[in-house]
């Protein structure tokens, strides 16, 4: 688990003039799931473009299993399995049809079993255009993982599916991951990369603005734990009362928020306010920040860390 | 060898499941070719002498300049060529293969006319077998390479049907398929030998047809053989994955080059 499956070194991609990627660097370990993270136009998808040998890099080293993607594109192609969010797909292949056609290319033999396992079963002799997202999102996936990829790239893979095959899918990552498959998830779905990633890297204007576990990230902001209170009678909706350690508060349909930077007397002040007024408390909820939350910080504060 | 057959086995499929594949490739030459019979042919009897090699022109020009072109720019456009190069399909067997496929759906159409011909018509069928389908293949080749070089140049789809038709048009109205070639002003004939439909009705009438060519036969097809194998070769070397890659290997307009034996038939022709 400890090998470096993918290096990316002082990497830049520029398109003449414009930088779309300025110096970043980052490794990932074999068995990983790597979140790569990003507002439109971060730098996103030029880096995986390279990674994925559709570019050359302008400066910097990449190596995908010790592989160079932009000159050994040959060997790279068993090497790598890649879901983009177009499907990339004609219109009139069949899911069969397909299976056959990558798989043929690749050298190895057709898995059928993955177009049952995700759901494809009754739609294996359909033609692609008469999928649905969902439908034509699976086989992407599935096309993707068919010859035993060791990286797998995945961009966006949960887009537009049902709550059942997004589970079915990440049972699938876990599997691969378990198998020793390292995976590469671009996504701007937060809870998906904070609860699919072992490491995510943040890009922000063209350069790495931080990288870690989705816990290191969310600990390094402000660290403002969010407290959610619902009372019977409402005595917290009043914008003159104060609470210690509060440094935002808001109101949200029934709820009373309150950013706190040291819930123990935040909460304390809270009941006793509510006790001493007569109220009930029907619901209180405390959560700390998310990686949505870390990463709306990081985009609003221009990167600062 | 697994791969080229998979491949070359769903392109084929594609060119009957498609609807204006379908179109193009069957019902369009073969609801011209009743037309021309039944209506033509009543007007101008004349018209039977060149009806089968000039409907079987018709066919290889609808199937190759009319269909193969858009489907390689949608192709190129909707990221299906990217994910190709990620899957590791050569640049070749993406070119190749649709026009592979299309000849083979020309044959199939090419037999039904040629066959048909006679028995509805009464049109006369070829006198050299041998040379009406090796002319009829070299035509196939020519014409399914200057449909991928523009499929390949063409920045979108109204490019394509601009450079299409650009040749299709001229095809139809100067080739001698709707009329005698020696009939034409001399410098129409001479705009009319830089397409292949020219060459390959000149070279079924001296070679295949026991009629008289205007010029010389082999010529012609030697033309159509060095033009067909330029498009493929300028076709590789122009072809790119997707329209974001900025990174070109030579400018559109040297498709141009694709003309080079054609331009030099005119020369030599009008010598011997």
């Amino acid at each position: 688990m400890n090998n470096t499956m993918i290096q990316v070194q002082d990497f830049s991609k520029a398109y003449g003039d414009f930088v779309a990627v300025d110096g970043i660097s980052f490794d990932v370990k074999q068995g990983e799931i790597f979140g790569l993270l990003g507002p439109n136009g971060a730098g996103k998808t030029s880096t995986l473009e390279s990674l994925e040998g559709l570019r050359a890099p302008s400066g910097g080293l990449l190596r995908v299993a010790g592989i160079d993607p932009a000159k050994e594109p040959r060997k790279l192609r068993n090497v790598i399995g890649v879901q983009l969010q177009s499907a990339g797909l004609p219109e009139s292949i069949t899911p069969d049809e397909a299976m056959k056609f990558f798989c043929a290319y690749h050298e190895v033999a057709p898995r059928f079993d993955l177009l049952d396992r995700l759901g494809l079963k009754e739609k294996r002799h359909a033609q692609f255009y008469e999928l649905s997202t969902g439908q034509q999102r699976r086989l992407a996936l599935t096309l993707a993982v068919a010859h035993n990829p060791q990286v797998l790239f995945l961009d966006e893979p949960t887009a537009g599916l049902d709550v059942a095959t997004r589970v079915e899918l990440h049972e699938l990552m876990r599997e691969l991951q378990a198998n020793g498959t390292t995976i590469i998830l671009a996504t701007h779905d937060m809870a998906e990369a904070e609860e699919m990633s072992d490491r995510v890297a943040i890009l922000l204007n063209h350069k790495l603005a931080t990288i870690g576990t989705p816990m290191e990230i969310t600990a390094t902001g402000a660290g403002l734990t969010k407290v959610s209170v619902r009372t019977m009678n409402d005595s917290l909706n009043g914008s003159e009362l104060t609470f210690p350690a509060v440094s935002q508060r808001l109101s949200k349909e029934e709820y009373d928020i309150f950013f706190s930077t040291n819930i123990g007397p935040t909460i304390a002040a809270i009941i006793a306010h509510c006790e001493a007024n007569g109220d009930t408390l029907i619901d209180l909820r405390v959560e700390r920040p998310s990686l949505e939350d870390r990463f709306l910080e990081i985009t609003t504060n221009g990167g600062a860390q | 060898m697994t791969a080229f057959i998979t491949h070359f086995s769903f392109e084929f499929r594609t060119g009957i499941r498609n609807k204006t594949l379908l179109m193009m490739n069957y019902l369009l030459p073969l609801g011209f070719f009743l037309f021309m019979g039944f209506i033509m042919a009543g007007i101008n009897p004349d018209f039977l002498k060149t009806l089968t090699p000039a409907m079987a022109v018709f066919a290889v020009l609808a199937a190759t300049l009319l269909g193969i072109p858009d489907p390689l720019v949608n192709a190129r456009e909707s990221g299906i060529f990217r994910s190709y190069k990620i899957n590791g399909i050569p640049t070749l067997s993406v070119l190749v293969i649709p026009a592979l496929t299309t000849m083979v759906h020309l044959l199939i159409v090419a037999l039904i006319i040629t066959f048909s011909a006679g028995l509805l018509f009464d049109a006369p069928s070829p006198v050299n077998w041998l040379n009406y389908f090796l002319i009829f293949v070299v035509l196939a080749f020519a014409s399914a390479g200057f449909s991928v070089l523009v499929g390949v140049i063409s920045a979108n789809s109204r490019i394509t049907v601009l450079w299409s038709q650009a040749l299709f048009l001229p095809s139809i109205l100067l080739s001698g398929m709707m009329f005698p070639y020696s009939m034409l002003p001399d410098a129409a004939g001479k705009i009319a030998q830089l397409l292949p439909a020219t060459h390959a009705m000149n070279a079924f009438n001296g070679l295949a047809m026991g009629a008289v060519a205007d010029f010389s036969p082999w010529g012609s097809v030697i033309v159509l053989l060095l033009s067909g194998l330029l498009a493929f070769g300028l076709s590789v070397y122009l072809f790119s994955w997707d329209n974001r890659n900025t990174d070109r290997r030579g400018h559109p307009l040297l498709a141009l080059l694709v003309l080079l034996p054609n331009v030099v038939g005119v020369a030599l022709f009008s010598i011997f």
